[in-house]
C-alpha cells in the first residue's frame, strides 16, 4: 500500500459520506475505540464530543490515516480507505497544536499540500485561501511571528486549500482565549457553509459542539453514547453520561413504580415523579434515573397545588442563591434526593426574596422530564 | 542611605556579573598575550619579550616565513575538512538510527558512541598508535596524513552524534504527521520537513567537529608520524625556538573564526525576524 | 553532554515543549542497519579494536636482548611496574586534575550564573566570549601562560611586590603553573554545561525560593544549586577526565618534578626503547582509576540526564 500502488489514485478520488464501520483500536493495555460505527453525511458539520481519553482524537487520527484501526473499516462513499497511508487520502487535518512548519513562510505552509499534489498553481491557490481566512497581509511571515489566533487560521487555511473530502479539526480552538474562540467558532461555521466541505470537529467543549455542528456524537470510553442534532441530544439525552455532559441535569435515582397513562412513574423513598414513557430510555430492570434540566424548573415558597402531582419535589432547604444578571441560580437540598439546581430567568418585576435557609419547593412541566438508565 | 551603604548595595547587586566579566577577561588574557607577542622582535625563541626593536611588523608581513609552518596549517585545514565531512555524514546517519529506529542493541549503540568521549585523549592516542604500528602494518598503512584523518573522524564522530541527536529529539513529531497529512510521502516528508529542521544541528555538529579536529594535539601527536598539523608544529617548535609567525597565524585564525561566528549570529537573527 | 546538546539545539519553533524524548517510531528494518553500519563500523575499527590492541600490548613481553621487539604474551609485569614505579605521577595527575576541576568550578559557576540570569540581551555576546578563545590554538594559549606567569611577568611581579611570594620564588615549573594551565584550558567545558543547566531552569521556581528563604544565599544553596546539578556533574566530568590524562600543560608549564602520568605514557611510547607494554599498562590503569572515580562520583551525585 505505498505510493506506487495502483490504487492510491483511487483513494484520492474517493467521494461521498464518511463511514466508520465497527472500528476498534486496541493498544496493549487498553482499548481506545470500541466497535464504533457512524456515518457523516457529505457536506455536514459533525462534532465528536467527549471528555479527555474518550477516544475521540484516536478516532480522528484513524480517519486521517495517522493510526490504523485494529478492526473495522473506514470508507468515503464506496471507497474503502482502511490501510491506506495519510498522504493517499483526500483527508486533511487541523492539528490541536497547529503543527505549522516553522521553517516555511505562511504562504509556503499553505502551498505545501498543493505542491505535493502536483497542482498547476500552488502559490495562487494558497493566496486565494489566505484571502478566505483574511491572512493575506501576513503571507510572508514565519509562523513564530504570528499570534495564536493567526496561527490557528493558517492551520485551517493549510488544510482547506486542498478541498479535501473530509476536513478534520482536532480541538483547534483549545488554545485560544474565550473571545477569540467565539469568533473562530462563527468563522469556521461560515467557512464550512461557504465551501461546502465535510467538517469533523473534535472537542470537549459542549457549547462549542452545539453551536457549530449539524450533528453531535457524544463519546465516552471509546464508544458513542448518543448521536444526533444538538437540540435533540440536549432535549432528550439517552444516557446519564450524555445528560451530565451536555449541559446540566438534576437527577433522581429510583425505581420504576408503575405506569400512569402516558407517563411512567419513578419512585425513590417518599418521592414520586413522572416522565413521559416516550421520553424514557429503553432498558430492563426496575432501576431508572429521572432527569430534568435546571432551567426548566422553578422555585416556590409553598407546596405547589395538587395538579403538579409527580412534577414537583419538596420541601427542601435553599442552600444558595446566586444572581448572574440574566438569571438567578438556586441550589436546593432535597432530603432523600440530593442537591438540585434551579435556574430562573429574572422575569419578575419584584426583587428576589428567597434567602439561604428558607424552605422551598421545586416544580416543573412534566413534559420536559426525561428518563435514563445508568 | 549613606554613600557607603549605597556603594555596598550597588556592588552586591552586581557582584556576580562583576566576577563573570573578570572571568571572561581571564579567558582572553592569553589571547591578548599571543597577539602582543606577534609583534615581538625576539632573538632565539618567541618566549621572552625583547624590548629592542619591538614592536615590529615584520612577522605579519611574512607569515609563512618559517619553514613548515604554512604547510602544517594547510595540513590542519585539509584534515579538518575531510574529517568533518566524513564524521558529519556518518554521525548524522548514526544519530537518525539511534533516535528514530527501534532495534536490538540500541543501548549498546548509545554506549559505543558515548565511551570515546569519556576516554582521555592520551588513551585514545595510545591505542590508535599501537594498532597503526602493530595491527595495520599489513595493510601498508604508515603513520602520516591519512592516519591523522582516520583518527580525527573517530573522535569527532561521537560529538556529531550527540549534537544531532539532541536536535532530532527536540523535533516535534507532529510536524512530520502534518506533512504526511498534506500528501507528502515518506521521502518528501524527510527532505522537505525533517531535514531542513535538523539542519541547524547538523551544521553545529560540523562546526564543532572542525574546531575539535583543528585544535587537536594529543591524539594527533601520537599518530602523525612525520606529518605536522599546526598545533603539533607549534609544540615541536617550542622546544627548538618558537617563531612569532605562529602567533600571527594563531591570532588570525582567531579573528576569522570570531568573524564567522558573529556573521552567523547576525544571519540567524535576521532570518528569525525579517523587518517586513 | 548537555553543553553540546545546547550547542546543537539552536532555532526556535521546532521544539517540543520540554518533556522526555519521544520514543523511536520505526521498527528496526534494513534502513536502521544501513544507517548504523558505517558509523558503528568506524567506531569498532578505530576505537574498540585499538583498545583491544592496547590491552594486548600491555600484556606483551619483549624479546630478551632485543629491546623494542615484542611478542604476544600474557605478562602482567608491565602492570606491576606501572602501579608501583609511577605512583607519584598517578597521584600528581589526580591531584592536579582535581585541583583544576575545583578551581574551574569556582570560576565557571558565577560566569554561567551571570549568563543565565543576569545577562539579558548580552547573553549571546558572553557566549561568544566564552567560546572564542578556543579558536586560538590551545598550544599557543598555554605558551602564553608561560609568558604571563614568567619570572619577569606581571603576576609574579605583583605577588612579590605584595610580599605574598618570596623574592626567589617562581610559578612556572611548579605544580601551581600546571594547575593554572589545566584550569584555564578546561574552563569552557565547565561553563557550558552549567550554563545549559541553569538556562533550562524555570526562573519562577527560583523566585518562589526567594520568597520562602529570606536570604539570597540560602535560596542559592537550596534551590538554584540543586537544579544545576546535572550541569555541574557533566562539567566536572568533562573537565576532570581530560585533565587527568593531559601532559601538555605539565610539559610546557612544569618541570621534571611535576610530571603527570600522561608525560610518562608519552615518553614510554616515544622516548624509551621497549616502553610500549609499560605505556599501555599505564594507559589502562589510568582509565581504570578514572572510571572508578567517575563511577563513585556519579553514584553519589548522579542523574540520568548525563547521557
Amino acid at each position: 500500500m505505498g505510493i506506487f500502488s495502483k490504487s492510491s489514485g483511487a483513494f484520492r478520488d474517493a467521494k461521498g459520506d464518511l463511514i466508520l464501520e465497527d472500528v476498534t483500536k486496541s493498544f496493549a493495555t487498553f482499548t481506545a475505540v470500541d466497535d464504533l460505527s457512524l456515518t457523516v453525511p457529505r457536506g455536514s458539520f459533525f462534532a465528536l464530543l467527549g471528555p479527555s481519553g474518550c477516544g475521540k482524537t484516536t478516532t480522528l487520527r484513524m480517519v486521517a490515516g495517522l493510526e490504523q484501526p485494529t478492526a473495522g473499516r473506514i470508507k468515503i462513499g464506496s471507497t474503502d480507505l482502511t490501510g491506506s497511508r495519510p498522504y493517499e487520502r483526500p483527508v486533511n487535518t487541523v492539528f490541536q497544536s497547529y503543527a505549522l512548519f516553522p521553517h516555511l513562510t505562511v504562504r509556503d505552509n499553505v502551498a505545501f499540500g498543493p505542491k505535493r499534489r502536483g497542482s498547476a498553481d500552488p502559490v495562487g491557490e494558497a493566496n486565494k485561501t489566505l484571502e478566505l481566512v483574511q491572512l493575506s497581509h501576513l503571507a510572508d511571515r514565519k509562523p513564530t511571528q504570528l499570534s495564536g489566533g493567526q496561527q490557528q487560521r493558517v492551520a485551517v487555511a493549510r488544510a482547506l486549500v486542498n478541498h479535501p473530502e473530509v476536513l478534520l479539526l482536532d480541538e483547534p480552538l483549545g488554545a485560544l482565549d474565550l473571545k477569540l474562540r467565539r469568533e473562530m467558532q462563527v468563522e469556521l461555521k461560515r467557512i464550512q457553509m461557504e465551501v461546502g466541505l465535510t467538517f469533523v470537529h473534535v472537542t470537549h467543549d459542549q457549547e462549542e459542539a452545539m453551536t457549530m455542528a449539524d450533528t453531535v456524537a457524544v463519546m465516552n470510553l471509546g464508544r458513542i453514547e448518543q448521536m444526533g442534532a444538538p437540540e435533540v441530544l440536549y432535549d432528550l439525552p439517552r444516557t446519564k453520561f450524555v445528560a451530565n455532559f451536555l449541559g446540566q441535569s438534576n437527577m433522581l435515582h429510583g425505581t420504576v413504580a408503575g405506569i400512569d397513562g402516558d407517563f411512567t412513574v419513578i419512585g425513590a423513598g417518599d418521592h414520586k415523579v413522572k416522565v413521559r414513557t416516550s421520553r424514557m430510555a429503553p432498558g430492563e430492570g426496575g432501576e431508572a434515573i429521572f432527569g430534568i434540566r435546571p432551567e426548566k424548573t422553578r422555585v416556590h415558597d409553598e407546596a405547589p397545588s395538587a395538579g403538579s402531582d409527580g412534577a414537583s419535589l419538596g420541601p427542601g432547604t435553599l442552600l444558595d442563591v446566586s444572581f448572574t444578571g440574566v438569571a438567578t441560580q438556586y441550589l436546593v437540598d432535597v432530603p432523600g434526593v440530593g442537591r438540585w439546581a434551579v435556574y430562573e430567568q429574572n422575569l419578575d418585576l419584584d426583587r428576589i426574596s428567597n434567602k439561604p435557609g428558607d424552605q422551598v419547593w421545586i416544580s416543573w412541566n412534566p413534559g420536559h422530564a426525561f428518563g435514563v438508565r445508568s | 542611605m549613606t554613600t557607603g551603604q549605597k556603594l555596598r548595595f550597588w556592588i552586591s547587586e552586581r557582584i556576580v556579573m562583576i566576577i563573570a566579566v573578570a572571568v571572561l577577561l581571564y579567558l582572553f588574557l592569553p589571547v591578548a598575550y599571543t597577539f602582543a607577542f606577534s609583534f615581538n622582535n625576539y632573538r632565539k625563541s618567541n618566549i621572552a619579550w625583547n624590548p629592542e626593536g619591538s614592536p615590529t611588523l615584520k612577522h605579519w608581513q611574512d607569515p609563512c616565513g618559517v619553514e613548515g609552518i604554512c604547510e602544517s596549517l594547510g595540513t590542519s585545514i585539509r584534515v579538518g575538512f575531510i574529517a568533518t565531512l566524513a564524521a558529519t555524514i556518518l554521525g548524522t546517519m548514526l544519530a537518525f538510527a539511534l533516535v528514530r529506529h527501534k532495534f536490538k542493541g540500541r543501548g549498546a549503540g548509545n554506549m559505543l558512541v558515548f565511551i570515546p568521549m569519556a576516554t582521555p585523549e592520551i588513551v585514545l592516542g595510545a591505542s590508535l598508535l599501537t594498532i597503526f604500528v602493530q595491527g595495520f602494518t599489513r595493510v601498508g598503512l604508515k603513520l602520516g596524513f591519512w592516519t591523522i584523518v582516520l583518527a580525527h573522524i573517530m573522535f569527532c564522530l561521537s560529538f556529531v552524534v550527540v549534537t544531532v541527536k539532541a536536535r532530532l529529539q527536540s523535533l516535534d513529531p507532529r510536524l512530520e504527521e502534518a506533512a504526511e497529512d498534506l500528501y507528502a510521502d515518506p521521502r518528501s516528508t524527510f527532505w522537505r520537513v525533517t531535514f531542513p529542521l535538523v539542519l541547524p544541528g547538523i551544521v553545529s555538529a560540523a562546526l564543532l567537529s572542525f574546531s575539535l579536529s583543528f585544535d587537536d594535539f594529543i591524539i594527533t601527536n601520537f599518530i602523525s608520524g612525520n606529518e605536522s598539523t599546526f598545533p603539533k608544529f607549534v609544540y615541536v617548535s617550542y622546544l627548538r625556538g618558537i617563531p612569532a609567525q605562529a602567533n600571527v597565524i594563531g591570532f588570525s585564525m582567531f579573528v576569522i573564526a570570531v568573524l564567522l561566528v558573529v556573521v552567523g549570529q547576525v544571519i540567524g537573527s535576521r532570518r528569525r525576524s525579517p523587518s517586513s | 553532554m548537555t553543553a553540546l546538546a545546547h550547542i546543537g539545539s539552536t532555532g526556535a519553533g521546532a521544539q517540543t515543549p520540554g518533556g522526555p524524548a519521544p520514543e523511536p517510531t520505526k521498527k528496526g528494518g534494513i534502513t536502521a542497519y544501513l544507517l548504523l553500519l558505517p558509523g558503528v563500523l568506524w567506531l569498532l575499527v578505530f576505537f574498540v579494536a585499538p583498545m583491544a590492541q592496547l590491552a594486548a600490548v600491555s600484556l606483551q613481553s619483549q624479546f630478551p636482548g632485543y629491546p623494542g621487539y615484542y611478542y604476544r604474551d600474557v605478562n602482567f609485569g608491565s602492570y606491576v611496574t606501572a602501579m608501583t614505579e609511577y605512583l607519584p605521577q598517578f597521584g600528581r595527575s589526580l591531584l592536579f586534575a582535581g585541583a583544576a576541576t575545583l578551581l574551574a568550578f569556582v570560576l565557571a559557576y558565577p560566569l554561567a550564573y551571570a549568563m543565565a540570569f543576569k545577562a539579558g540581551k548580552w547573553r549571546g555576546l558572553m557566549m561568544i566570549c566564552v567560546i572564542a578563545p578556543f579558536f586560538t590554538s590551545f598550544i599557543l594559549r598555554t605558551i602564553a601562560w608561560r609568558q604571563i606567569l614568567a619570572d619577569e611577568g606581571p603576576i609574579v611581579g605583583a605577588l612579590k611586590w605584595l610580599h605574598v611570594m618570596p623574592s626567589s620564588g617562581r610559578i612556572t615549573e611548579t605544580g601551581f603553573a600546571v594547575v593554572a594551565g589545566l584550569t584555564y584550558n578546561f574552563l569552557p567545558f565547565m561553563v557550558l554545561p552549567i550554563y545549559a543547566s541553569l538556562e533550562r531552569a524555570d526562573p519562577k521556581i527560583i523566585e518562589a525560593g526567594g520568597d520562602l528563604y529570606a536570604n539570597g544565599l540560602t535560596t542559592f544553596r537550596r534551590v538554584t544549586l540543586p537544579m544545576s546539578m546535572p550541569g555541574v556533574l557533566a562539567g566536572t566530568l568533562l573537565t576532570f577526565i581530560p585533565a587527568a590524562g593531559d601532559y601538555v600543560n605539565a610539559e610546557l608549564l612544569g618541570s621534571d618534578s611535576t610530571k603527570m602520568v600522561g608525560n610518562v605514557i608519552e615518553s614510554q611510547f616515544f622516548k624509551v626503547l621497549g616502553g610500549f607494554p609499560v605505556a599501555a599498562a599505564l594507559s589502562f590503569t589510568l582509565m581504570a582509576v578514572i572510571l572508578a572515580l567517575v563511577f563513585v562520583y556519579v553514584r553519589r551525585y548522579g542523574t540520568e540526564e548525563l547521557l
